[in-house]
């Protein structure tokens, strides 16, 4: 299987030049730099320069209360909004002991995996787009706006969803978005089958990926890596599963992983996690309790004073916040770990000696949201 | 589930290594070092198979400290620990632990711009996420920004 591993420079010429990609770089989605130095066709580092786009979120944190914080978290991993604010509502619950509803929960966990599968499909379009294939970021599009559509009528927002409160979500859903859920359940799975059949199964992918910027597991443990590319290279690794936060432990799927550690592994990731979000959705919609939306929340959340933290599974990976409190109603310190940063910090050792653009694929396959990263 | 990492040698201090509830705190194991712990710490981690999760800092500014905080978590059975080390805020100096994960290398790196702690032996700490001349440290509590 090693035998087309990553082809290293033949020779070193000992003759290397700065090649700079980015900041505007269509291939870095985003403003993200990286600072390659090339041996020919030959990467000998790759050095990311993050910061581009740096917002100090955890400043902002510093200086509103809680409620008035909320919608930042939103704002830092456009693609996984509700992934996000899960997390601080639910480091906020678990501080002050908030109760949630159960139909909240399952509200939770229905939006979020619809998120999780508008995420995934953005990714699969740009990655295919990065790759050379301009075909399916249409298709992917044209499924996602269903999505963004069902969420736009129970949120109001297209991307940066606030739909989570403190103590529940702010809006029930009505009989409109349950059909359409079930209906897009319906439509996609087929749409699934044909991804597979058009571009999973396609022999010019699987060129370009299979073999191509191996990550094993040790590396991911190195840098802390998660979401698809530590399931990638084999570990089991999902916060929903290992670290279970609202009704994840009720319903039933299987967490997607692959052992390659190659980009195709975590491409193959990603489009299973595609299926096992629906099999979510489902189960949710099925068990999904009457009753209020949203439980008794103080007006002025204050937290007790000490040291909080809450993880969730967002589409990159393990976010987690860490909110310290003492006692008044703004925070002392909010720390956001992001999951695409930790994933991005390990490209310079995993690209050494790779061409160019099969490092571009490893880049794209990292699924990396740039706000993420510079927080 | 993992030997403590730092039950040995610090009897001074009262309890060390606190057991959490995780439906509370979000953790499961909290340890109390000294600054000339946390590498060893690292070390005991890194051979229990944990991953590195974040490295961050709190600025206890009315005891003149930092706090350093380095959060784990186990890729295999979802443990979660954080080792906290408090330096004085006018030498705030301590070693880096990017040697034991390489992972560390940024987010000490970002704790760097943020708070000014000085990763003793760290590679690189230019700026990160920051501008690369910037030379304040925002998540100070005494940054004004001007």
């Amino acid at each position: 299987m090693n035998e087309l591993n990553v082809i290293s420079a033949p020779e070193h010429s000992g003759e290397t030049f700065i090649l700079n990609l980015g900041p505007q770089h269509p291939a870095t989605h985003g403003v993200l730099r990286v600072k390659l130095t090339m041996d020919g066709e030959y990467i000998t580092r790759a050095e990311p320069v993050p910061g581009y786009i740096h917002r100090m979120h955890e400043k902002m944190g510093e200086n509103r209360n809680y409620a008035q914080f909320l919608p930042n978290t939103s704002r830092i991993d456009y693609l996984s909004a509700m992934h996000y604010t899960h997390a601080f509502v639910g480091v906020v619950e678990r501080a002050s002991g908030i109760e949630v509803p159960p139909r909240a929960e399952y509200l939770r966990v229905i939006t979020s995996e619809l998120n999780r599968i508008s995420s995934h499909l953005v990714w699969f379009g740009a990655f295919l787009l990065d790759l050379g294939g301009f075909t399916p970021l249409l298709y992917a599009f044209d499924d996602r706006e269903k999505i963004l559509d069902l969420l736009e009528g129970i949120t109001g927002s297209r991307l940066t969803y606030c739909y989570y409160r403190f103590g529940g979500v702010c809006n029930d859903v009505d009989d409109a978005f349950i059909r359409g859920t079930r209906e897009f359940v319906a439509l996609m799975r087929p749409r699934l089958s044909l991804y597979r059949e058009l571009v999973t199964d396609n022999i010019i992918l699987r060129k370009r990926l299979e073999n191509i910027g191996p990550i094993p597991a040790e590396m991911c443990r190195k840098y802390g890596a998660t979401g698809p590319v530590i399931r990638g290279a084999g570990i089991r690794y999902d916060v929903r599963r290992l670290e279970p936060y609202s009704v994840y432990p009720e319903l039933d799927f299987e967490v997607a992983v692959q052992f390659e550690g190659d980009c195709m592994a975590r491409y193959l990731v990603r489009m299973e996690e595609m299926g096992q979000s629906l099999r979510i959705i489902e189960q949710a919609l099925d068990r999904l309790p009457d009753g209020p939306v949203l439980g008794k929340a103080p007006k002025t959340v204050k937290l007790p004073p000490g040291d909080y933290s809450y993880a969730v599974e967002a589409s990159r990976g393990r976010f987690a916040v860490r909110v310290v409190s003492d006692g008044k109603d703004v925070p002392y310190r909010v720390k956001l770990r992001a999951p695409s940063f930790s994933n991005l910090s390990l490209f310079e050792e995993a690209s050494q000696g790779m061409m160019l653009p099969d490092a571009l694929a490893v880049m794209g396959s990292l699924d990396l949201v740039i706000p993420d990263i510079d927080r | 589930m993992v030997s403590d990492p730092a039950t040995q040698g610090h009897e001074e201090s009262p309890s060390p290594v606190r057991i959490l509830d995780h439906a509370k705190r979000g953790c499961h194991l909290e340890v109390v070092l000294g600054p000339e712990q946390v590498v060893a710490a690292a070390g005991v981690m890194d051979e229990n198979g944990f991953a590195l999760d974040a490295v961050t800092g709190v600025d206890w500014i009315a005891e003149s400290q930092l706090e350093v905080i380095y959060d784990y978590f186990h890729p295999l059975n979802g443990m979660r620990v954080a080792a906290r080390a408090r330096i004085p805020r006018e030498t705030p100096e301590i070693p880096t632990i990017s040697n034991v994960f390489a992972g560390a290398n940024w987010h000490e790196r970002e704790t760097h711009d943020f708070f000014g702690i000085r990763f003793l032996g760290h590679p690189d700490l230019t700026p990160l996420l920051l501008p690369e001349d910037a030379t304040y440290h925002p998540l100070r509590k005494d940054f004004s920004g001007e």
